[in-house]
């Protein structure tokens, strides 16, 4: 059997996915980032710095949390919370940039660039770029701005630009092109901090790798707590940055199922959804090839979503290949049921988690009742819902009219 | 076509034998973009139709793509104008299956992003794209390091793979670029995206200077050239000048169809006049 841990080959392919399809002018660059991440991976000071901001700038290890009232109430599976939310600015996003900041020093890149979606990965790349001192530029779209008005202040706050995207549908899509425009035009000093597990090679694999952390400590602390591997794994994909990180660490564990929820909006049949794997196609877009929201012409379709964080048309080509492999099962939640999974987890255990890890949550509610009750499920809370207020509000006033 | 995909290496194409035919008259080549499908089909037919005439000596057709990340502003929303009013590959085909009919000579060349392709299905798309007189392909988000996904391909189906040479291209990588290179060289004048500011003279001489020392292939230089003025003055070192935002914002920015053709027509003309003031013997 393929050692599904050992991916992607030195091409940057998983199977038929990821790759390199960029512009020219970015090769040479991207060539030498991959260099350089190979030699720092393998350095011990690099590790030593990761390892540092990791446990006193983040805040690690994030604890695994025995969801006790969750899983009363849900009357099965075990439930065990992998508290992300709880990093230093409140998701798994920063786990990513603090690697990549430590790379771009490395490399002498003196300006950072990133996109954003719901704008958590803006506010941990704005984070680590005011820690490290570099001039940041985060590109947000339009659409996404209006909707994440706290983020954007934390942004700017931070000392970061940040510049509204208006082409296209104004979302995430159209920040990352900006942002590859910006790369293109500012290659000799700029360091694109991409967010999720997706982009050219090395990106899928090194944020995969710089998110791994969150399946290394999950595996000890479950060991250390019930002596014994998780059952199954949950976690939201949008691009699928937190669900690699999780699952990562236990692709060789066959006793260990893994399920990614992708935000199926109003319904995969409406056509209103982000659910790459569920309603996609293969295809070539920001320097991979994986499934893509995309019509009979190949033009990228609008993705919809009630959580900025998963309105992405494409996916990691590395999620593309373990489903094509069948070692991940990808499913699909609704607005509603994230909406729903979202106050249950605030009411059952204190905690507001945003609405992309309440799609987790809804994929959990729906799964924990018929499983039997020594199941070990970890979930991953991969952010705080502080951001989504509005958004809430105004749904759930929507649903009471 | 059939005998250019029956014996694709050895067939003269219309690229070569265009280049040929400048470098006996010592002028660089106009080669001139438009998106197709802008402002429509048939407005965008008559543009294409006149382009020769005109003056330019190579045709490039944009196929629209819906993130178009290597593009600026102007090619942006062209590409999506094109795409609500309903273009789609198998029109674009269409358009240079019609252009074909009254211009047998011209070498036409598509340039645009690999989904789209991808999506048509690599071979089928190769077939059509031949069959309906397509001589070369631009794809900007398929770098050497992918060749097996369509550049061999389409050398198969006697269709030439332009490769685009850039400032970060150094001459530790320049070997891979070229190795599968047909047609022409596409050197970009700067790092950036499409219609961006004035390119700096003497380094677009000194890149076409070090392409020279490794390929045989005719130079054209593109990206940022807007006037018959650097048209001349870029002509003068390079085989041939790539100009498109500006052509394409001459189409924006026409109030009626009929005036729409008239601006390109003329700013090509301009053009023209620029590379045959361009001697570089």
């Amino acid at each position: 059997m393929t050692d599904l841990s050992m991916q992607p080959d030195t091409h940057g392919m998983f199977g038929r996915f990821g790759g390199r399809f960029v512009p020219e002018t970015l090769m040479p660059l991207i060539s030498e980032l991959q260099a350089e991440y190979d030699t720092a991976r393998q350095d011990s000071e690099f590790q030593r710095q990761l390892a540092y901001f990791q446990r006193d700038y983040v805040g690690r290890p994030s604890p695994l949390y025995l969801a006790e009232r969750l899983t009363e109430h849900l009357g099965g599976a075990r439930i065990y919370l992998k508290r992300e939310e709880l990093n230093h600015t409140g998701a798994h996003k920063i786990n990513n940039c603090i690697g990549q900041i430590l790379l771009a020093k490395r490399m002498g890149k003196t300006r950072i660039i990133a996109e954003t979606g719901a704008g958590m990965h803006g506010v941990a790349t704005a984070t680590v770029a005011a820690r490290f001192g570099m001039p940041c530029v985060v590109y947000m779209g339009a659409a996404d701005i209006k909707r994440q008005q706290p983020n954007v202040f934390r942004m700017k706050l931070l000392g970061a630009e940040v510049i509204p995207v208006t082409t296209g549908t104004g979302t995430l899509k159209d920040a990352m092109n900006e942002a590859l425009r910006d790369w293109v035009t500012n290659v000799d000093d700029t360091f694109y901090i991409i967010g999720t597990v997706a982009g050219p090679h090395p990106y899928p694999a090194m944020v995969r790798d710089f998110q791994a952390v969150i399946g290394r400590e999950s595996r000890a602390q479950i060991l250390e707590r019930e002596g014994r591997l998780p059952d199954s794994l949950v976690a939201c994909i949008g691009g699928g940055s937190n669900a690699m990180g999780l699952f990562h660490p236990f692709l060789a564990d066959e006793s260990v199922a893994m399920i990614g929820v992708e935000a199926g909006g109003r319904g995969i049949d409406t056509g209103m959804h982000a659910a790459s794997l569920t309603g996609g196609e293969p295809g070539v877009l920001h320097g991979n090839r994986t499934y893509l929201l995309q019509d009979e012409d190949g033009q990228i379709a609008d993705a919809h979503s009630i959580s900025a964080g998963l309105d992405y048309p494409g996916i990691g080509p590395e999620h593309a290949w373990l489903h094509e492999q069948g070692r991940v099962e990808y499913v699909s939640i609704t607005d509603d049921e994230a909406l729903a999974a979202f106050q249950l987890c605030c009411r059952q255990e204190g905690i507001i988690p945003a609405l992309e890890s309440a799609h987790a949550l809804a994929e959990v509610a729906k799964r924990a009742p018929s499983l039997p009750r020594d199941h070990l499920l970890v979930v991953n809370l991969s952010g705080r819902g502080d951001k989504d207020m509005m958004s809430v509000a105004q749904h759930l006033g929507e649903n009471v009219q | 076509m059939n005998a250019a995909k029956e014996n694709p290496v050895n067939a003269a194409t219309r690229l070569d034998e265009c280049f040929a035919a400048l470098k006996a008259e010592k002028r660089p080549a106009l080669v001139t973009y438009v998106t197709a499908g802008v402002p429509d089909f048939e407005t965008s037919l008559e543009i294409l139709q006149g382009l020769p005439a005109a003056g330019a000596d190579v045709i490039e057709i944009g196929m629209p793509f819906s993130d178009p990340m290597a593009d600026g502003p102007t090619i942006q929303k062209a590409a999506l104008r094109a795409l609500e009013g309903g273009q789609t590959m198998a029109r674009t085909l269409e358009l240079v299956h019609a252009f074909r009919q009254r211009d047998s000579q011209t070498p036409l060349v598509l340039m645009g992003y690999y989904n789209p392709i991808h999506r048509y299905g690599v071979e089928r798309y190769l077939e059509d794209a031949a069959r309906a007189g397509v001589d070369g392909l631009i794809v900007v988000d398929l770098p050497p390091e992918h060749d097996d996904e369509l550049c061999l391909p389409a050398k198969r189906h006697g269709v030439d793979f332009i490769r685009l040479a850039t400032p970060t291209t150094d001459v530790k990588r320049l070997p891979r670029v070229l190795e599968n290179a047909s047609g022409f060289l596409y050197c970009v004048s700067m790092n950036g995206v499409t219609g961006g500011h004035e390119p700096v003279l003497h380094d677009i001489e000194r890149m076409v200077g070090q392409l020279r020392e490794h390929s045989h292939l005719p130079i054209a230089v593109g990206f940022g050239i807007r006037s018959a003025a650097q048209a001349q003055a870029i002509g003068r070192f390079s085989d041939a000048v790539v100009v498109g935002s500006a052509l394409v914002e001459a189409i924006e920015s026409a109030e009626t169809r009929h005036g729409a053709i008239e601006a390109v027509h003329d700013l090509v003309r301009e053009l023209a006049a620029g590379v045959r003031r361009a001697a570089n013997g």
